[in-house]
């Protein structure tokens, strides 16, 4: 193949055969920067990981490093600090993707009437989403803490706590931290997609439902929501995903206690690289999570599909 | 007129609520932070202090580690939003204005990298790097960034491209430009909007990731500003001033750069979703 080229590139004009290579590979030259570093750092050490899993990966332990098969997911399945992890993340992802969005939403239909004074609004409530996701955690850690934030005072005030405690201390509450901390910096994105969606919805209609007499309500379930369901869609697979994989709040706000009722399954993968330093389990533990959101992102686009195709 | 007088009350007070919501946390770092020490448990729920001082952030930039981290930071975010935005804008011009065979296989290769948890990641790459002398330093961080920021600045950058048209670089290639120069001369200074939007994010994106740089970075020299404040909190945890004084600190970079991308956030998507 090689030398079949080559001679008919020494037979003909030596410039036209350069310049179709140098045309073929034009857009090859371009991504080539960008291609490099997803595939160096990221799909490589993703294929490293992955045999990680198998092989007994303990950073401190000089003796390890040997193939151990099915060990760790046999030690996984007895995990117990596993199965609520994975409990946790359940009720972490679910609680935040759903008040995240139904917050969202209404803030995109506030924002999508024009009204003196949008823009600085809009800036004003979009400000969380730049505020870095650590930061959103030690501040939200702060307000819940009675020494020096707000929050535990007027809950007591309110009846709903009988000293102003903090919740992110107590077992049964403490979940709650994190998702309102969460709920807090990602309504913005929310948000922002709606917010881009509903603007790109021809006005005429509304006028036209309006001639046709709907009210509000008619022409929210008959023409907003209809032209919104695919954004819809998408964002909400997107975040669910995203946030399940979202350790920064949990680490900062709770390091996973108390008594691992804030663990979720990525705050566990990190304390047991970063802590335990046992990065074999680590990957074991990612790997499953991995298969985990792969099925469910499978799950979502057949769902669609059956849907799409029963119209 | 009278009818819509209800509707448009409600509204405005919604849009308060959600202004309070976002804004109270902001304003209460700011409030205890300027709260005197003596002060800041008698009077401790009240909305502002009777009396205010700067002497937080005073003893934060002179006898802390803070101006160190907060370097440290600005190098990591800076270089990485450059290294980013360069690559970027070259292979987002490459999936907006060629169709060639890996077009598709490399869109799926970007959409991959923002599925899978990252975490997954940490082990290896710390495995990777610490041979390469790359763990605590600063450029460990900065090809570690620039590789988890790429996939989602190409898309930014290739929904710039194709709102622009293309027969600006045909005539120019007309006229005898290569397609490099008239990328260069012509297309990237019509983009730099989107060049200016995809720096902005991808340097708070950089500013804010905390749990590699927690991982690869150990000892004050190399620290960046989440993983100066995390070691911070754990240790002093009693100095609630001086802490929420370095927190405004780490907020103003993200907070400017977002100021001056947020117009175009929502212009930016609108373009997309029209073209579907």
């Amino acid at each position: 193949m090689t030398m079949t080229a080559d001679t008919l590139g020494r037979r003909h004009d030596r410039r036209p055969w350069l310049t179709r290579l140098a045309h073929a590979s034009e857009p090859y030259l371009y991504s080539a920067p960008s291609l490099i570093l997803i595939i160096v750092v990221m799909l490589v050490p993703l294929v490293i990981g992955i045999s990680y899993a198998f092989r007994d990966i303990q950073l401190l332990n000089p003796f390890s490093g040997g193939f151990i098969g099915l060990e760790h997911f046999r030690t996984l399945s007895e995990d117990p600090a596993f199965y609520g992890a994975l409990r946790n993340t359940l009720w972490w992802t679910g609680a935040s993707v759903v008040l995240q969005f139904f917050f969202g939403l209404v803030l995109a239909l506030l924002l999508d009437k024009p009204f003196w004074g949008r823009g600085l609004v809009q800036a004003l409530v979009f400000l969380p989403w730049a505020v870095p996701s650590f930061l959103a955690g030690l501040n939200w850690a702060w307000l819940f803490n009675p020494v020096i934030g707000p929050i535990p005072h007027w809950l007591f005030g309110l009846g709903l706590m009988d000293q102003p405690g903090n919740i992110l201390s107590d077992p049964h509450y403490a979940m709650w931290g994190p998702i309102i901390a969460n709920v807090w910096w990602g309504i913005p994105f929310f948000a922002i997609t709606l917010l881009a969606a509903l603007q790109a919805i021809p006005r005429d209609l509304y006028e036209a439902a309006s001639i046709d007499g709907a009210n509000w309500f008619q022409r929210f379930l008959s023409i907003t929501l209809p032209f919104l369901a695919p954004t819809i869609a998408i964002t909400v697979l997107l975040r669910t995903v995203w946030i399940s994989n979202f350790a920064d709040l949990i680490v900062v706000m709770t390091g996973g206690g108390p008594a691992d009722r804030t663990q979720i399954v990525a705050s566990y993968i990190f304390t047991q690289a970063f802590k335990a330093l046992d990065f074999g389990y680590a990957s074991a533990i990612a790997l499953v999570l991995l298969v985990l959101l792969l099925a469910y992102s499978m799950l979502i686009i057949l769902l669609r599909q059956t849907l799409l195709n029963k119209d | 007129m009278k009818q819509s007088l209800l509707p448009t009350v409600a509204h405005r007070l919604a849009i308060l609520c959600y202004i309070a919501f976002a804004l109270f946390p902001l304003f209460w770092l700011l409030k205890v932070s300027v709260t005197p020490n003596d002060l800041l448990y008698s009077e401790g729920v009240r909305m502002w202090p009777s009396r205010t001082t700067f002497d937080h952030y005073a003893f934060v930039l002179r006898h802390s580690a803070f101006p160190t981290f907060f370097k440290n930071s600005l190098i990591v975010s800076a270089s990485t939003a450059v290294v980013v935005t360069a690559c970027a804008s070259l292979s987002g011009y490459a999936l907006s204005r060629f169709s060639f065979r890996a077009k598709y296989a490399i869109i799926a290769l970007m959409l991959l990298t923002q599925m899978f948890p990252l975490v997954m990641l940490v082990a290896p790459i710390f495995k990777i790097l610490s041979p390469l002398g790359l763990t605590n330093s600063l450029t460990g961080l900065v090809i570690v960034y620039s590789a988890f920021n790429v996939p989602f600045a190409t898309f930014l950058m290739q929904s710039f491209f194709d709102g622009i048209p293309k027969d600006l670089e045909e005539a120019a290639m007309i006229d005898g430009a290569t397609k490099f120069v008239a990328f260069r001369q012509i297309i990237l200074p019509l983009t730099l909007p989107g060049i200016a939007a995809t720096l902005g994010f991808v340097f708070t994106a950089a500013w804010s990731e905390l749990l590699f740089a927690l991982m690869l970075i150990n000892g004050n020299d190399a620290a960046t500003f989440p993983v100066g404040l995390l070691t911070f909190v754990s240790k002093f945890s009693v100095d609630f001033g001086q802490m929420m004084a370095a927190g405004v600190m780490a907020l103003i970079p993200a907070g400017l750069f977002f100021l001056l991308i947020q117009r175009y956030l929502v212009q930016g998507l609108t373009a997309g979703a029209v073209k579907g």
